[in-house]
C-alpha cells in the first residue's frame, strides 16, 4: 500500500462485503445492500480513497458514522441514502469543525460500508481501520469510547430528514441509551454520527488495517470458491480461526426487543459433532457459543457462522431452519481485551455476569476441518 | 394410483406414465410454439405406449421450464411496472437495481417509487398517497403497460398498503395483472420485489400456457387432477400456478435431479440435465437436490426462494454453433423446439451442436450426409468447447475434491461423452425423460401461515400446533403420513398488535402416497 492509500474500485466491493460480513460475527447488518449502494454511487461517478492510519494528520478531525438499528430492518427498509451524511453535518455544525476523513466504528457488516457511502457523498477519504475489528451492537462498544473520547456531541438522522443532535451527554452509555431510543422511534434503522476525533487520538486507539483485512478475507473466499477448495478450511488457515462446531440448525428464535434483534440459534451436531448440541446466543451479533450447555467461546472474541459447504458468512437474519453451519472463532484485537475494554465488551456487559472471559489463544496453528478443539 | 408426469421444456415435451414406483412408459415429443399440440402429442403417445385409457389416469403432474426460459432468454415478457411503496425510505436503491441490463430493458425498465410502507413495528413510514398512485397509473396506462408489481416496505408484517394500492391500480387499469409481493415472498425487500416483478411480467404468458395445458388434457380425455410442480419440488394446483408462475422457477431442475436419483438409485452425485436450449447442473446429496441456502439467481436476478442450488448455462442439443475469428461460439442462442426442422441433419440450414455430434459419429440422428461437408477442425474445436463448458459447469457445482459420479439426463445427453473432466458419467434407464419422472414423483406439501397470540401459549406450542395443522393439510392432499418432514419454520413477531401476536409459518412436505 502506498502511504497515500488506494482508490476503492467497483471490483473491491464484493470481496469487501464478504469479508465485512465475516467480521460482522453475524451482525452489523447485511453488507449486500451497502455494496449495492456503493456500486450505484461509484457508477454515477463517485470516488473514494482508503487512507492508511499513518497518513492522517494529528490535528485533522476524523468523523465516524454508521447505521444504528436492527439488522433485519436493514434488508427490508432500505435507506433513503443520506441518513449518515445528515447526522455527520449535525455533529460538525455543533462542534463548528469540518472533518478531513471518515472512519468506521465497526468494520463488521454494513457499517464497514456506511462511512464509504457518506465519504462519497461528502468527497472525503476513509481511514483503513475501525473501532472494533468486528461488529458490536452498541455505540459505546468501540475503542473510541472505551479509551476516553468525549461522547458529546452525537447526532442521529432518519429517512424522513429528521436530525436529532445530542448536544451534551455525560457519558457514552447515555449516548447509547438516547440514540437507541430514538433509533427505534425512527424505525430501527437510522444514520448515526459520533463526535469528530483528533487524528492523533484515532492513530492511538483505532484497530488498524481492518478494511484491507476484510478485503483480504473476501478475496480468499472468492479465490477458494474459484479453485474448488474447501472455503471453511481456507478461511481457518487465512485468519488463524478455530473450528468449534459443525451442525444443522434445529431452531432459530428471534425477536425485536428495544431496537435489537435478540435471540438464539440451536444446532444439532453433524459430521464430527454428531451427538452434540450447540447454542449461539444473539444480540444483533453472536455473543456466546455453548456446546452441550458449556460456554466455549464468548465476546469480545469473534464467533462466526459459515455455511458448511460454501463458506458463505451467515448473518443472524439469514439463519434458517435446516442450514448446515460451521461455527468458528477468531481472537479479538488486543485493544478489545484490556481490562478497560472488557468492562464494556466482555460477557458481563452483555448480561452474562456468570461468565468469565477466557480468551481464545491469539495465534492458533491452522486447523483442519474435523479436528476441533 | 396411475399418474402421468409431463415435463414441458423449451425443446421437448416429455411424458411418463407411472404406476406406483414403476415407469410404464416414457416418450419425448417436440415442444410446439402453441405448447398445447406438443402436450397433446406427448399425452397421446405415452397413453398408447403404456396401453392405458385416458380415464384410468388419476392425476397429472406438469413441470415446466417455460417460465424460467422466458426470463433467461428475455422473451415473451410483458412490459411491467415495478411500483414500490416506501418513500422517503429505500430511495438509495430503486427497483430492479441489481438486474442485468438486458432483462431490465426487456420489460421496459419502468420503476416507480411512491410513498407508503410500514415500519418494523407496523407504524406507517408515510401514508399511502392515492393521488400519487393514480398519477403513476396514468403513466402506466399511457405507456400501454398491463402488468404491475407492488412491493411495500414490511408488507409481510402488514399487507394493508399493497392491498390498497392493488385495488387502486385494478380500478385505474381495468384488466391489468397486479402482483402483490406479500403473496410471494418473505422479509427481504429487494428479493421479494424481484420475485414480484418477474411474476408480473410472466402473467400474460402464464394465462396462455396454463390454458394450453388444460386444453391438452381435455383434448385427450384425461380427467384426473392436474397440478404443476413448484421450485421446492412440491405441487400446486393449476389456478394457483396461473396467478403465480414465478413459483415454477427452477422446478425443472428439481424434477430432473429427483428423477435422476429415482432412476439411477445413486444418492451422491452431480446431476447434469442437458436440454435443447440450456443445461442445468445440480448436486444430489442423500438422494435430494442440495438446497441453496443463500440468495438464488434466476436469469441473473436475486431471489429468496427455497430452491435447489442449480447452475444453468446456455448449452443444449439445439445450441447454435458459430465459428468466428475469436474461436467457435456455442449457444446461448438455440433453435429450441425447431431442432427437428432447422438443424442440418434434419434438412434445415442452421448448424447446431446436434449436427456436430452426429458428424463426429457419436450419435445417429437425421441424415449423416447433410453434415458430411463439415470441416474436421471445426468439429474437433466444437467438441472441445462443449467438453470445456460441461467441465466448467460441473466443477462449479462441486464443493469438494472427492470424485463423484456425474448422472446425465435429458434429451441433449448425446453432447456428453463417458467422462466430464476426470469424473465418470452415468446415464440411467429412461434418462431422456428423467424430468417427467421427477414431476410424477413430486412431493406434496402442507403450509400453515397464521397469527398466534403468545399471551396464552408458548412459542414452541404455537409452532407445534402449526406443524400438526400443516401435516394434516399435506396428508389430506395425498402425502404419506410417515414421510412428512418439516422444511420451513418462520415466526415474525407482530409488535404492533396486542397480545404478543406472532405470525407463524410452517411448511411440511411428504412423498405422494402412491399405494
Amino acid at each position: 500500500m502506498s502511504p497515500r492509500g488506494y482508490v476503492l474500485q467497483e471490483s473491491d466491493l464484493l470481496p469487501l462485503s464478504l469479508g465485512a460480513a465475516l467480521l460482522g460475527t453475524g451482525g452489523g447488518g447485511n453488507p449486500y445492500i451497502g455494496m449495492l449502494r456503493a456500486r450505484e454511487l461509484l457508477r454515477k461517478g463517485g470516488s473514494v480513497e482508503i487512507l492508511p492510519l499513518g497518513a492522517i494528520g494529528d490535528d485533522d478531525y476524523i468523523g465516524s458514522v454508521g447505521g444504528i438499528g436492527a439488522p433485519v430492518v436493514g434488508v427490508e427498509k432500505i435507506k433513503q441514502g443520506q441518513e449518515c451524511l445528515r447526522a455527520l453535518r449535525g455533529v460538525e455544525e455543533t462542534m463548528n469543525v469540518r472533518v478531513s476523513a471518515l472512519i468506521s466504528a465497526e468494520v463488521g457488516g454494513s457499517n464497514s460500508i456506511e462511512p464509504i457511502l457518506t465519504a462519497i457523498y461528502a468527497g472525503l477519504p476513509v481511514v483503513d481501520g475501525d473501532g472494533m475489528g468486528r461488529a458490536f451492537p452498541e455505540v459505546q462498544m468501540s475503542t473510541f469510547f472505551i479509551y476516553g473520547l468525549d461522547p458529546s456531541p452525537g447526532a442521529i438522522s432518519d429517512d424522513k430528514g429528521n436530525v436529532v443532535v445530542f448536544r451534551k451527554v455525560v457519558d457514552m452509555f447515555w449516548l447509547e441509551r438516547f440514540a437507541r431510543h430514538i433509533a427505534v422511534d425512527m424505525g430501527a434503522g437510522a444514520g448515526f454520527a459520533t463526535a469528530p476525533m483528533k487524528g492523533a487520538y484515532v492513530k492511538k486507539v483505532a484497530v488498524p488495517g481492518t478494511l484491507s483485512q476484510a478485503l483480504d478475507i473476501g478475496r480468499t473466499i472468492l479465490d477458494a470458491r474459484a479453485k474448488r477448495h474447501n472455503v471453511v478450511e481456507r478461511l481457518l488457515v487465512k485468519t488463524g480461526a478455530t473450528l468449534f462446531f459443525t451442525g444443522k440448525i434445529a431452531d432459530v428464535r428471534r425477536e425485536l426487543r428495544g431496537g435489537f434483534a435478540m435471540g438464539e440459534a440451536r444446532l444439532t451436531g453433524v459430521g464430527d459433532h454428531v451427538g452434540s448440541q450447540a447454542r449461539v446466543s444473539i444480540q444483533n451479533e453472536n455473543l456466546v457459543l455453548y456446546i452441550d450447555d458449556k460456554p466455549v467461546l464468548m465476546v469480545p472474541d469473534l464467533i462466526m457462522n459459515l455455511e458448511l459447504e460454501t463458506g458463505e458468512p451467515i448473518t443472524t437474519e439469514m439463519l434458517r431452519y435446516g442450514q448446515q453451519l460451521a461455527v468458528v472463532g477468531i481472537p479479538a484485537h488486543d485493544l478489545m481485551k484490556t481490562p478497560q475494554a472488557l468492562r464494556i465488551v466482555g460477557p458481563a456487559a452483555f448480561g452474562y455476569p456468570e461468565l468469565t472471559f477466557v480468551p481464545l489463544a491469539s495465534s492458533n496453528p491452522p486447523r483442519t476441518m474435523g479436528r476441533p478443539t | 394410483m396411475i399418474r402421468i408426469g409431463i415435463d414441458v421444456g423449451g425443446t421437448n415435451t416429455d411424458a411418463v406414465v407411472m404406476e406406483g414406483k414403476k415407469v410404464l412408459a416414457g416418450v419425448k415429443e417436440p415442444t410446439t410454439a402453441d405448447v398445447m399440440s406438443g402436450v397433446v402429442a406427448a399425452l397421446k403417445s405415452v397413453l398408447a405406449a403404456s396401453g392405458m385409457k385416458p380415464e384410468a389416469i388419476d392425476v397429472v403432474m406438469i413441470g415446466t421450464t417455460h417460465f424460467t426460459n422466458a426470463v433467461v432468454q428475455r422473451r415473451d415478457l410483458a412490459p411491467t411496472a415495478a411500483v414500490r411503496l416506501g418513500l422517503p425510505a429505500t430511495a438509495s436503491l430503486p427497483p430492479m437495481v441489481d438486474w442485468p441490463e438486458d432483462l431490465r430493458s426487456a420489460i421496459g425498465n419502468h420503476a416507480y417509487l411512491a410513498h407508503g410502507g410500514h415500519e418494523f413495528d407496523g407504524r406507517v413510514i408515510s401514508p399511502l398517497d392515492e393521488a400519487e398512485l393514480n398519477g403513476i397509473a396514468d403513466d402506466i396506462r399511457a405507456k400501454g403497460i398491463r402488468s404491475v408489481a407492488i412491493t411495500s416496505v414490511f408488507s409481510p408484517v402488514n399487507t394493508q398498503f399493497e392491498v390498497q394500492a392493488g385495488a387502486i391500480f385494478e380500478k385505474a387499469l381495468p384488466g391489468a395483472h397486479v402482483t402483490l409481493s406479500s403473496d410471494i415472498g418473505r422479509i427481504g425487500l429487494l428479493e421479494r420485489e424481484n420475485a414480484a416483478v418477474m411474476n408480473a411480467c410472466l402473467r400474460d404468458l402464464s394465462k396462455l400456457v396454463i390454458d394450453a395445458f388444460r386444453g391438452a388434457l381435455d383434448a385427450c380425455g384425461v380427467k384426473g387432477r392436474f397440478y404443476l410442480t413448484q421450485n421446492d419440488g412440491t405441487l400446486m394446483d393449476a389456478a394457483y400456478a396461473e396467478r403465480f408462475p414465478v413459483l415454477t422457477f427452477a422446478s425443472g431442475p428439481t424434477n430432473s435431479i429427483r428423477g435422476a436419483a429415482f432412476l439411477s438409485g445413486v444418492a451422491e452425485a452431480i446431476v447434469v440435465d442437458v436440454g435443447g436450449t440450456t443445461s442445468d447442473v445440480g448436486a444430489l446429496h442423500k438422494g435430494f437436490p442440495r438446497q441453496a441456502t443463500v440468495a438464488v439467481e434466476v436469469g441473473g436476478v436475486r431471489t429468496n426462494f427455497r430452491m435447489p442450488d442449480v447452475f444453468s448455462f446456455g448449452l443444449g442439443g439445439g445450441s447454435l454453433v458459430v465459428d468466428g475469428p475469436g474461436g467457435v461460439k456455442v449457444g446461448p442462442t438455440s433453435v429450441g423446439y425447431k431442432l427437428t426442422k432447422e438443424a442440418l441433419v434434419f434438412g434445415g440450414s442452421t448448424l447446431t451442436t446436434t449436427d456436430v455430434i452426429v458428424a463426429a459419429g457419436r450419435a445417429h440422428l437425421g441424415h449423416l450426409d447433410r453434415v458430411a461437408h463439415l470441416d474436421k477442425g471445426l468439429i474437433a474445436r466444437t467438441e472441445a468447447k462443449i467438453a470445456d463448458m460441461l467441465e466448467t459447469a460441473v466443477e462449479r457445482s462441486r464443493l469438494s475434491p472427492e470424485p463423484l459420479p456425474v448422472i446425465v439426463v435429458g434429451g441433449g445427453s448425446i453432447l456428453v461423452k463417458d467422462k466430464v473432466g476426470a469424473l465418470g458419467v452415468v446415464k440411467p434407464h429412461h434418462f431422456a425423460v428423467a424430468n417427467a419422472v421427477g414431476a410424477a414423483i413430486a412431493q406434496v406439501s402442507g403450509e400453515i401461515d397464521r397469527v398466534y397470540s403468545l399471551a396464552s401459549m408458548s412459542r414452541a406450542d404455537a409452532i407445534e400446533d402449526a406443524r400438526q395443522k400443516a401435516t394434516a393439510v399435506a396428508v389430506a392432499a395425498g402425502a404419506r403420513a410417515d414421510s412428512i418432514e418439516v422444511v420451513d419454520v418462520e415466526d415474525v413477531p407482530l409488535a404492533y398488535l396486542p397480545g404478543n401476536a406472532t405470525r407463524v409459518r410452517v411448511k411440511v412436505v411428504g412423498e405422494l402416497d402412491v399405494a
